[in-house]
């Protein structure tokens, strides 16, 4: 055996170390082991029915969303952060964002009164009371936006809420790139 | 053995991520009950994280438990739910890892050990027996050493 | 004021640790007697200064003092008074406090125990010892003061202890965890110490032996422990799940197995002397890994202490200087160290090392299985997980080869045997097991499994040649009543240690593959039936305990109608903590556990979710644990290591 092979050990775990010391800044910069990748990034809109939020009977398909690009915001009213990112969702539809409000395993009468109460930032309210259009997206909590472009194809999936920071270090920049992509 | 019937589900508030929920689900035969079972321990929840779709409280554990009892009763079978599950939540879902060029490692690794190892044990004792060769030995030697040997046996066997 | 006390005694003694790990060290390599002579006063000092700073701590819970922060999130007025003292290691900040005082604990014990040692090798060892102290201590000062006040404004109530926590089993599993993994840091020691000499003698095989023993039986009773309270408290009938945690105190026990084992060699054989010093520096160091995985954040896991990633730099750093420079020591120092071994193929040699080896695999394979999804998801290629079912294959097909060199270990000879010596009782052994095994596993199952029988058919294995290898070591000079007396204690250490693995080995054949669990709606005057036993839902009763509401349900159970128990399910609603636990039911016996326990109340508001399980052969798991324990208990008894009785007796 030669000399040098005793050195494997140490190599081995200095590179562990590099690994971890990687994983812990990252941590510190406000990663979170958590969260999780969305795997329908680059496929379309999965197939649905399901009734608007404040019409029930009034039903909507996955050809909503074509034809121009939009946000999907999963939501609830048992959800204190999206109480918090509501105000800045009515900011981005008064600045012209459109959005599709999706109400996961809500009672509509407490989510309508909440729309009515707080503003609707929605152009069409989708209501997924058994959150089986949740789990067709991989929704593991809520809030949740997907960026959807014209075609109907899932571009990005945020986890968290929507607040003017990612809006404008992440999110604004990539809903601007499909809206010029749909002309 | 009696069988009983579908229960609602039954709720739990203020849960410990640790309890498990019990509900109780009706199938047709052992075999699909107990394919429910073993995707339960199988599919990891996407919320709490720690735990199986079985012993998690969360509502989304609950409604993955759900799809995973209507699809076992429509006779899919544990490859199909599981993959179902893949396309949706992505390979975090499933405590059983597939086999890609980045995670045969989990299982050449092992190996890889277990090989260079039982390498090293039959290079050395082939090293050994050439140097042991290389002296004068014969079978007058050898006699003499077994006698010894079984001699001493006790001893040496510690 | 008392708390600062506390607060100032950890100052105090991190000033002794300091000394204590340069002092010596210098005395050492300028052979100045003087300052050699420090390092057993010093340890002493370290150590009962710390042992006053936890006794501030233990106080400051007894007394309800929650002013201190770590008091106030930790306890409650309504905690009975046995809680709030275990109270102080349910969390970071007071188990690392544990952990600290248990590794002075060691060090004194070596510093008292090591009489028979040359002063220079028990002042480098030492010195050693207090340098990893140095490390956690300044870790507690500077990130994790358990003395912290919360003042001016302090909380009339405390937060409350974890309610999973509140038990008997959780009191004293932490605390043996630590005797295990601290315990290790004992023969790391002796390995650095000698490396620093570049001598490494049998005398200090010799004299580490012992104590890697004694932290490997603390560490097997600490898991076995860990896993025995989840399989009673947690209510889902599991007995260990792979979390990153569990694997971070499983790895430290591959590699300590493998130490010793392989300090046996080294002291009986003088060879293996690198592979011995690598080992016992990695039982340490996967001890330090664990101590890190839990603490800092970095994988999302059950257990994890909530951590802020500064604190896990803190940690790493001090795992790359402790890790990071034993390794660099045994690269630089390491070749003086190696002796080239003489032993043919099939030797025991050999046979210990590939076990070894195998151990080794099953490091890696619990390793990489805890760490590739962190590194997996680091590198882009996305989530997965890794659990279960991945861990349980792996493990049953590296325990084949393992049981079978097991069984045969002992048999074979020092340095060179042959097959054909071997040949006969292995083939006897062969059919006797296959037999056996089928008889149990035919008596004891409903229906045939493969791998139960597998199971069955390892462990029966090692127990026919065990018996065998006995036989023949008994009998080989006297008539085998005679022949057993004679024989030693690291004889009966080794069958136990063995047998003990054999029974563990059943127990998870069995529950493995023939549980059966039921979840079923039943109502007070409700009738189940599972297999041949009948549960009767008897009653329904209140129960509050000091801090929960709560209810029980009574159970009456027979077989084939003869009564055998009746259990107490309970459902506990913890004020404080506004949480829910289910406290199961078990009937225990030898063969099989029968357990109940609640779910909710369902909607008709007179029924219930309840859980049954039938368990088969669950407690030979831990009985199995308990009897390796035994072994190494018995080890560590044996007159060889008694040094000062064996030099008085030369003095004499």
């Amino acid at each position: 055996m030669s000399k040098k092979l005793l050195f494997v050990p140490l190599v081995a775990f200095l590179a562990l170390a590099a690994v971890f010391t990687t994983q812990l800044v990252r941590n510190s910069e406000g990663d979170d082991p958590t969260k999780l990748e969305s795997v329908l990034i680059g496929k379309s809109v999965p197939e649905f029915r399901l009734e608007d939020l404040a019409e029930p009977g009034k039903l909507y398909d996955q050809a909503i969303f074509k034809g121009e690009p939009l946000l999907l915001n999963v939501w609830a009213t048992w959800c204190p952060t999206c109480y918090a990112e509501h105000q800045y969702l009515n900011t981005l539809a008064g600045e012209g964002v459109k959005i599709i409000g999706l109400n996961y395993k809500d009672q509509r009468d407490k989510a309508v009164g909440w729309l009515n109460d707080l503003g609707n930032p929605y152009l069409i309210s989708l209501f997924d009371g058994n959150g089986m259009l949740g789990l067709d997206l991989g929704v593991y909590g809520a809030p949740e936006t997907f960026l959807i472009d014209a075609d109907g194809v899932i571009r990005y999936r945020h986890v968290g809420d929507v607040n003017p920071r990612n809006w404008k270090e992440k999110l604004e920049p990539m809903y601007q790139q499909l809206v010029a992509e749909a002309k | 053995m009696k069988k009983w019937f579908i229960a609602l589900f039954a709720a739990m508030t203020f849960s410990m991520a640790a309890q498990a929920t019990i509900e109780v689900y009706e199938f047709e035969n052992l075999q699909q009950e107990q394919q429910f079972k073993e995707l339960g321990n199988t599919l990891r929840c996407p919320k709490c994280q720690n735990n199986t779709i079985a012993d998690s409280n969360a509502e989304l554990a609950q409604d993955l438990r759900h799809k995973v009892y209507e699809m076992t009763k429509q006779g899919k079978s544990k490859d199909e739910i599981v993959d179902y599950m893949i396309a949706r939540y992505g390979n975090f879902v499933t405590y059983n890892p597939p086999f890609t060029v980045a995670t045969s490692i989990l299982w050449l690794g092992p190996l890889a050990v277990v090989v260079l190892g039982f390498g090293i044990i039959v290079m050395r004792s082939r090293k050994t027996k050439k140097i042991a060769t290389d002296e004068k030995w014969d079978q007058d030697k050898e006699q003499r050493l077994k006698a010894l040997l079984d001699e001493e046996n006790n001893g040496d066997k510690q | 004021m008392i708390a600062e006390l506390g607060h100032f005694a950890l100052i105090i003694s991190l000033a002794m640790a300091v000394l204590l790990s340069i002092l010596p060290l210098v005395g050492a390599s300028k052979n100045n007697t003087a300052l050699m002579n420090s390092a057993r006063p010093l340890s002493w000092a370290m150590f009962l200064l710390l042992a006053f700073s936890f006794c501030i701590l233990l106080w400051a819970f007894y007394t309800n003092d929650f002013t201190v922060s770590y008091v106030a999130n930790n306890s409650n007025t309504q905690l009975p008074w046995y809680y709030r003292l275990t109270a102080v290691w349910g969390a970071h900040e007071g188990s690392l406090l544990l952990w600290v005082l248990i590794q002075a604990g060691w060090t004194v014990a070596v510093a008292t125990f090591s009489r028979g040692m040359p002063q220079e090798s028990v002042a480098r060892v030492l010195a050693v010892m207090g340098l990893i102290s140095v490390g956690f201590l300044l870790f507690i000062i500077l990130t994790s003061n358990p003395f912290l006040r919360t003042l001016p404004f302090f909380p009339v109530d405390g937060r409350d202890l974890n309610p999973l926590l509140q038990d008997p089993g959780l009191i004293i599993h932490p605390p043996m965890l630590y005797m295990g993994y601290v315990g290790f840091s004992v023969a790391f020691s002796f390995a650095i110490a000698s490396l620093m000499t570049g001598r490494l003698d049998t005398a200090w095989a010799r004299w580490s032996r012992p104590w890697t023993t004694a932290a490997w039986l603390f560490l097997t009773l600490g898991i076995a422990l860990g896993s025995w309270w989840a399989y009673y408290e947690l209510g889902w009938g599991g007995w260990w799940f792979w979390d990153p945690v569990e694997n971070a105190s499983f790895m430290p026990w591959l590699a300590g197995t493998a130490l010793m084992h392989s300090l046996a060699v080294t002291e009986k054989r003088g060879t293996f002397k690198a592979w011995t010093v690598l080992l016992a520096i990695s039982a340490f160091s996967l001890s330090l890994l664990g101590t890190f995985l839990v603490r800092s954040g970095i994988l999302v896991s059950v257990h994890a202490f909530a951590s802020d990633p500064s604190r896990g730099m803190f940690i790493l750093g001090f795992l790359v200087f402790v890790i990071g420079g034993s390794l660099l020591l045994f690269a630089v120092k390491g070749a003086a160290v190696r002796v080239r071994g003489n032993f043919d193929l099939v030797s025991r040699e050999n046979a210990l090392l590939t076990n070894n080896i195998l151990l080794m695999a099953a490091l890696v394979v619990v390793l990489v299985g805890t760490l590739l999804p962190l590194v997996h998801k680091q590198i882009g290629l996305g989530s997965v997980s890794i659990g279960a079912p991945f861990f349980d294959m792996l493990f049953a097909w590296l325990m084949i080869p393992f049981s079978f060199v097991l069984g045969i270990g002992p048999l074979i000879r020092w340095k060179r045997d042959n097959l054909s010596s071997l040949a006969k009782p292995m083939a006897v052994s062969a059919v006797i097991s296959i037999v056996l095994a089928g008889l149990f596993n035919w008596i004891f199952s409903d229906y045939f499994v493969f791998m139960t029988y597998l199971g069955w058919l390892m462990a029966m294995w090692i127990v026919v040649l065990h018996c065998f290898e006995l036989y023949e070591r008994a009998t080989h000079r006297h008539s085998f009543f005679t022949g057993v007396r004679k024989l030693q204690r690291s004889h009966w250490a080794m069958m136990f240690g063995h047998i003990g693995l054999a029974v563990s080995i059943i127990g998870i054949a069995m529950v493995q593959t023939h549980s059966i669990e039921r979840d079923v709606r039943l109502a007070p005057g409700d009738n189940f039936q599972l297999e041949e036993y009948n549960f009767y839902f008897s009653a329904l009763r209140d129960k509050d305990g000091p801090n929960y509401d709560g209810y029980i349900a009574d159970f009456e159970i027979t077989l084939d109608g003869k009564y055998i128990n009746t259990l107490h399910a309970e459902k506990r609603f913890y004020r404080t903590a506004r949480s829910m636990m289910t406290e199961a039911a078990i009937d225990r016996s030898l063969t099989r556990d029968l357990y109940v326990a609640m779910g909710d109340r369902l909607d008709d508001n007179k029924s219930w979710a309840i859980r049954i399980y039938y368990k088969p052969f669950v407690n030979w798991i831990w009985a199995g644990s308990i009897i390796m324990s035994l072994g190494g208990a018995i080890a560590i008894s044996d007159r060889r290591y008694r040094f000062r009785k064996n030099a008085n007796k030369q003095e004499a």
